[in-house]
């Protein structure tokens, strides 16, 4: 069932829904990666609930004018107005009152959001029957999804991308350094609105499928996924890309594998597993990297520290100590050195004077700040100082009898 | 409007609604000083899979175990946004976004496997609560008010909200010094010995009881507005700290008084024949009362008092 879904094997509507959330998926993690980079995640949240009462105004009017209620095309372009008045207003609050920016996002989404509801009880007793489309774009609906849906959300999502590749340099520069942007002659505050009204177009498209309150989901999860693989800006924008058409794809066959399976929150639970597996797997911004890291440096500090033990003849009481000590055949089990480890701990001893005089010389300044006891000496000084500084310490002294 | 009417259809409702206004308003005003406003919107989000958790538990709709699931819920979404924020050095916005938006989804995939059509549970009540159904049988008049036969047909919710509203009062009362300090300066509130991050811990917590309770009553579009837009019209009024949280009391009540009123009443004035979302009507009057303090407010800009900006 799984895999016939996966191949689109499922049936007209089903391909549809996959069609549709794979391209949402896409742009909505590529248009979310410059909101994530502009620290500026949770400004989806307002936009998304803006749209409600655009949503339901879109439908009266539609009505009054003897149309179906329930044309996307209408309800897509009330919501994005409502939306872009949202966007406006969040704006201005940040920007020309004391409030800051979570405030203004917190106060836009849930006025805008509670007249929406307002609005849809004014529809519910407008007494015009088939209203009940509109409970769906709260969390999407894809069950009726038509032919005409599917081309609006693909072009809509298409045009997204485009816009998002053709404006994606001064995004990226504003995000990263939104005053260099300004000093470079760039106009910052224009090109936050016009990321905002990306954010905007993507969360109308995504409607339909994932409903608004997920949609943020998709523009926040994706990018801070992508985010644990890559240093560099334009792959993030790729990954991210990449996981939200991946999970929009995924969830889409899921949901339509079974029974009772919602298309939009599995969608976002899909990239959030992502997410997951990615928090902790990830190379180097990983959790497991980071544990393993730091056990291979914490192992690094026992060892010197066991050795400098072993060379001036202390006992060792560290179990761990003693346990690398072992493993690595430097010392017996009852802590009595090794040849190879009596070799090393002389080493270990004569290293650490080097850098004793190493700090000490005014002259070696910028040497002695890579200090940290566990670097090894080769790495930043020449065999000729080594010997140098070998000639001050002098050879091994005879111990009078 | 007579007693007979007003106090058994409108009076619980109404303190309903204006004690969870009161009650979100309180922390509200700190969140909003130290920018955690939205942990008010993350909170009433992550409810949801709470209470559907608690229903599968017990299998009932019984309203302590989904109180303790939701505040459950709410204090492990605190911890995972905490955890996810360290754990992957992501900001704190992109953190909360992450986690809420997950667990919200999860809560509506639950709701939809279970079978919950005997009962009342879906997501739109959670969104929006059924605050106009909250009404007192027993009474007859305003007489009814010192029956203590048709007292103890109060709706339950009533004493609740009351009893949130007492704890979040006192706990802003008893911390009041702390909590001034550590919002405004928390290096000071360190160095003379306060414990600023358990403090803020508690502060989080109280919000998320008082989130529960007033959810339990009015859902959570009230939550968030009130959590956010008294307080955030408060500021705009004035520059210390115990005259904003008078004015975002005000406010909250102001708020939830008209928007009732309005949403119960107002579609009858204008001659429609039903009335429409209270909660919802409440939340935007609160928008609107921000909007005038935003723009006519003595102290809105960000240079301060008037005058000086």
């Amino acid at each position: 069932m799984l895999w016939d879904a996966l191949t689109l094997q499922l049936g007209y509507n089903a391909t549809l829904v996959a069609i549709g959330a794979t391209l949402l998926g896409v742009s909505a993690g590529v248009t979310g990666t410059f909101l994530f980079l502009r620290k500026r995640a949770l400004v989806s949240d307002a936009i998304s609930h803006a749209t409600l009462p655009g949503v339901c105004l879109g439908f009266m009017v539609l009505v009054a004018f003897g149309g179906d209620g329930r044309n996307l095309i209408g309800l897509l372009a009330g919501s994005a107005v409502s939306a872009w008045i949202g966007l406006l207003c969040m704006n201005w609050l940040t920007r020309h009152t004391r409030l800051a920016e979570d405030a203004a996002i917190g106060a836009v989404l849930s006025v805008f959001f509670g007249f929406g509801i307002v609005l849809l009880t004014v529809i519910q007793t407008m007494g015009v029957g088939r209203q009940a489309g509109l409970e769906g774009f709260l969390l999407g609906s894809t069950a009726g999804m038509l032919w005409a849906d599917a081309l609006i959300i693909a072009i809509g999502g298409a045009a997204t991308l485009l816009l998002v590749m053709i404006i994606r340099r001064p995004m990226t520069m504003v995000a990263f350094d939104p005053e260099y942007a300004a000093a470079r002659g760039l106009p910052v505050h224009r090109i936050d609105l016009a990321m905002m009204g990306l954010v905007m177009a993507v969360t109308v498209v995504g409607l339909k499928i994932v409903g608004l309150i997920l949609i943020v989901a998709l523009l926040i999860i994706p990018p801070v996924t992508a985010r644990f693989w890559s240093e560099r800006s334009d792959r993030v924008v790729l990954l991210a890309g990449l996981a939200g058409g991946l999970a929009g794809y995924l969830g889409a066959a899921l949901s339509a594998s079974a029974p009772n399976l919602p298309t939009g929150p599995i969608i976002v639970l899909v990239s959030f597993g992502f997410f997951a597996l990615s928090m902790f797997l990830a190379p180097v911004r990983g959790v497991l990297a980071a544990v393993l890291r730091h056990m291979r440096f914490q192992r690094r500090v026992h060892i010197r520290q066991g050795l400098l033990a072993l060379a001036q003849g202390q006992k060792i009481y560290e179990p761990l100590t003693l346990r690398l000590l072992r493993r690595a055949g430097l010392a017996r089990a009852d802590g009595v050195a090794t040849e190879t480890g009596k070799a090393r701990a002389a080493k270990a001893l004569r290293d650490e004077k080097r850098w004793e005089i190493v700090r000490a010389d005014q002259t070696h300044e910028a040497t002695a700040a890579l200090y940290d006891g566990l670097r090894d000496i080769e790495t930043v000084l020449t065999r000729d100082q080594i010997a140098e500084i070998d000639r001050l310490i002098g050879g091994p002294q005879e111990v009078p009898a | 409007m007579s007693g007979e009417e007003f106090v058994p259809l409108s009076l619980t409702p109404l303190l309903i609604g204006t004690f969870a206004a009161i009650a979100c308003a309180l922390p509200g005003n700190f969140l909003v000083l130290r920018k955690q406003a939205l942990i008010g919107d993350a909170i009433s989000h992550v409810v949801l899979p709470g209470i559907v958790v608690a229903f599968l538990v017990t299998g009932a709709i019984s309203t302590w175990p989904m109180m303790l699931g939701a505040a459950g819920a709410s204090v492990m979404a605190v911890v995972l946004i905490e955890a996810v924020r360290r754990l992957g050095q992501i900001e704190a916005g992109a953190a909360m976004g992450v986690v809420f938006t997950t667990m919200f989804a999860a809560g509506v995939l639950l709701l939809e496997q279970t079978d919950t059509s005997t009962v009342h549970l879906d997501v739109e009540h959670a969104l929006y609560g059924n605050l106009e159904s909250l009404i007192w049988l027993d009474a007859t008049g305003w007489s009814s008010v010192l029956d203590p036969v048709a007292l103890a047909g109060l709706p339950p919710e009533l004493s609740r909200i009351a009893l949130t509203l007492l704890g979040v009062s006192l706990f802003v009362w008893l911390f009041w010094r702390p909590l001034k300090i550590s919002t405004f300066d928390e290096g000071f509130a360190r160095t003379i010995g306060i414990r600023t991050g358990v403090l803020g811990m508690a502060l989080v917590i109280t919000a998320a009881i008082a989130a529960v309770a007033a959810f339990d009553a009015v859902g959570s579009i009230i939550v968030i507005a009130m959590f956010i837009c008294p307080p955030a019209a408060a500021r705009m009024m004035t520059n210390r700290l115990e005259t904003q949280i008078a004015w975002s009391v005000a406010f909250a009540i102001l708020s939830a008084v008209f928007g009732y009123v309005l949403a119960g009443y107002g579609p009858l004035w204008l001659g429609a024949a039903d009335a429409v979302s209270a909660a919802g009507m409440i939340a935007t009057i609160s928008g609107l009362i921000l909007a005038f303090a935003a723009l006519w407010g003595p102290c809105r800009t960000r240079a301060g008092a008037p005058g000086t900006a």
